[in-house]
């Protein structure tokens, strides 16, 4: 089974986030960047499903050089192979507009299965996955748990809203996104990293960036819309103060 | 093209509140944009009803009776092509998630998913969404021509009074749609074991998140929870890393909780997780960060580092308890 993972490079989570000069993107300026979180399981899944069933993974990540180092750490956990679409201008592009790129790059290696994560910790749009499965023609499922692969295909579990589920089988080529907590993601052992060396990584350019359908026009901080009554002190003035508040306000002490 | 249509979801027979909302949003953007707001409902059987909207599309076809993203795609192409609406609206559910983009796609669209707000721009309405789960807003516009699909996030738009009203003359569509259009199989929802806790009816509620930073830290959130005589509960990346089991998350695919006093310990306030608690009595949230998004929910608050204060909190509480 050949297994390529779409996965995403996005800003450290507990990063500091300042707005940018122009008001339209963030300041990537002192920014350090990791694996979008959702994609890290999907890579755990396609490399489980590898030791399960044979097979080949292959990673594929757009972006600018910076996006190298996630690739790489790729490998270090066992992908096989590393495709690079290089694009320094992924904010010119919509959903489509990388989605597009994606498929172009994909293609040409007619994976059985494509796993991506579920949606990006950044942008959040949650589409990339389910517009590329669109573009090359192949069914999908989202927000996916567990895969299986059966004589026919797939069986995966899907979850759904307040703690349901639901199993869905489909025929291979398919595209999941998958969802967190599926699996216990792995380290790259010093081996790995050692092993990583060795393996190719694949340059592809990506085509001149088309009309975008939609786009992001200004980024800002949220409005507070709520007063929250912030308790200040040290430790212990503060635990004082909370207990006053459970008391006489909240009443459960 | 003119006019919104607003796609509803229901799941045997009832209308889920989130598509209350987004008829809710419907109505203000067709007050934006001019035209009506009409609705759509696939395989309701034509036995609901819905008051208030212009008109309501009840889309029928056997092969619908189980939901499938290829069957809603499809029908829901011909029928947007048919009525050739401004805006396709639809509430941001998983189902949404998982048919919406690609349905957008066939349009050669993006759909603006899972949107807070929306207000007047330039040239038409921006739609605002949150980036980096919650930190930061951005606006949105479509630069297209042709529909815009726009989803709306929970609790966003207020669903008081929607859906009531005059009912809605029913049209209904029968679209073209074979078995082999359709490439999955979806089996029947289940849920996993039995569920030991109910976190629904408890009283307090204490809350851990990922700022606990590792699974050893447990035991002191455990210790203020006995201390209050509250249940432990968590944000998902706690149940994720299997520090506390899946029956204790609270959020969209969790356990959904109204408890007198919710305390939110290192939890940054991700909309996935303020659904399952934001009918909370009270908030109480403790983060390092001032500009967490879980302040936005909270009654009381506390900037600082949860290991310093957690501690002194649970002291504390037992001497006030004597
Ligand atoms: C389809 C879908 C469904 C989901 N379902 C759920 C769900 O049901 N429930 C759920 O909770 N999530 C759910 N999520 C995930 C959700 O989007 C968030 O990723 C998650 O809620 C984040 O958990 P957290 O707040 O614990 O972690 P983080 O977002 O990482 O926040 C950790 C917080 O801890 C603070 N912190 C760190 N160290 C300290 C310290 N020493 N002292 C004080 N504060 C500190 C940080 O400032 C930060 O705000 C879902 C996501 C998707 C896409």
């Amino acid at each position: 089974m050949k297994i390529l993972v779409a996965v995403k490079q996005v800003p450290e989570r507990d990063a500091q986030i300042h707005v940018a000069a122009d008001g339209k993107w963030i300041d990537e300026d002192d920014l350090s960047y990791t694996i979008n979180e959702p994609d890290a399981y999907a890579l755990e899944e396609a490399l489980q499903l590898k030791e399960k069933n044979g097979g080949e993974v292959v990673v594929v990540c757009a972006g600018p050089e910076r996006v190298t180092s996630t690739l790489r750490e790729a490998l270090a956990k066992g992908a096989d192979r590393a495709i690079h679409i290089e694009a320094d201008d992924l904010g010119e592009r919509d959903t489509l507009g990388v989605a597009r790129m994606l498929a172009e790059a994909v293609k040409g290696e007619s994976p059985d299965l494509i796993l991506t994560g579920l949606q990006s910790d950044d942008l959040g749009l949650g589409q990339t996955g389910v517009v590329l499965a669109e573009l090359l023609g192949i069914p999908h499922a989202t927000i996916i748990m567990q895969v299986e692969k059966t004589d026919l295909g797939l069986r995966v579990k899907r979850e759904l809203e307040d703690g349901w589920f639901q199993h869905v089988e489909m025929p291979f080529p398919a595209l999941l996104t998958i969802q967190s907590g599926g699996n216990k993601l792995r380290y790259a052992t010093l081996m790995g990293i050692k092993k990583a060396k060795t393996k190719e990584t694949a340059t592809f350019s990506a085509s001149a960036a088309g009309a975008k359908a939609v786009s992001l026009e200004k980024v800002y901080l949220p409005e507070k819309q709520k007063r929250t009554e912030m308790l200040t002190g040290t430790p212990a003035e503060i635990a004082a103060k909370l207990v006053e508040k459970l008391k006489f306000d909240v009443r459960v002490l | 093209m003119s006019g919104v249509l607003v796609v509803l979801e229901q799941r045997e027979g009832e209308l889920n509140r989130m598509s209350l909302e987004a008829v809710a949003a419907g109505h203000l953007l067709a007050a934006k944009v001019g035209g009506e707001c009409s609705a759509a409902m696939l395989s309701s059987g034509g036995g609901l009803k819905v008051g208030g909207v212009a008109k309501l599309y009840s889309v029928e076809h056997e092969l619908l009776k189980d939901y499938t993203a290829d069957g809603y795609c499809a029908v829901l192409e011909q029928l947007v092509k048919k009525l050739e609406p401004g805006y396709v609206l639809f509430p941001h559910t998983y189902q949404v998630r998982d048919f919406a983009p690609a349905l957008a796609t066939r349009f050669g669209q993006v759909l603006i998913s899972d949107v807070v707000a929306m207000h007047d721009g330039d040239v038409g309405p921006v739609f605002v969404r949150q980036l980096l789960q919650g930190k930061l807003n951005a606006d949105y516009r479509q630069t297209a021509s042709g529909p815009c699909f726009v989803s709306v996030q929970a609790g966003s738009f207020r669903a008081e009074g929607e859906g009531s009203g005059a009912e809605a003359a029913v049209d209904v569509f029968v679209p073209e749609l074979k078995p082999e259009q359709i490439r999955s199989k979806p089996g029947e929802p289940f849920r996993e074991s039995a569920q030991t806790v109910d976190l629904s009816v408890a009283p307090v509620i204490v809350s851990v998140g990922r700022g606990i930073g590792e699974e050893g830290n447990i035991a002191m959130m455990q210790e203020l929870a006995d201390a209050l005589g509250a249940e432990l509960a968590a944000s998902r990346p706690i149940c994720d890393n299997g520090w506390l089991p899946m029956e204790r998350q609270v959020g969209s695919s969790g356990q959904t909780v109204s408890p007198k006093l919710y305390l939110a310990v290192g939890i940054s306030g991700a909309i996935q997780h303020l659904v399952g608690m934001k009918g909370s009595k009270a908030v109480i949230a403790i983060n390092k960060d001032e500009h967490a998004p879980i302040f936005e929910v909270a009654d009381f608050g506390v900037v600082g580092d949860l290991f310093e204060i957690v501690p002194e909190l649970t002291k504390a509480v037992l001497a006030a308890k004597g």
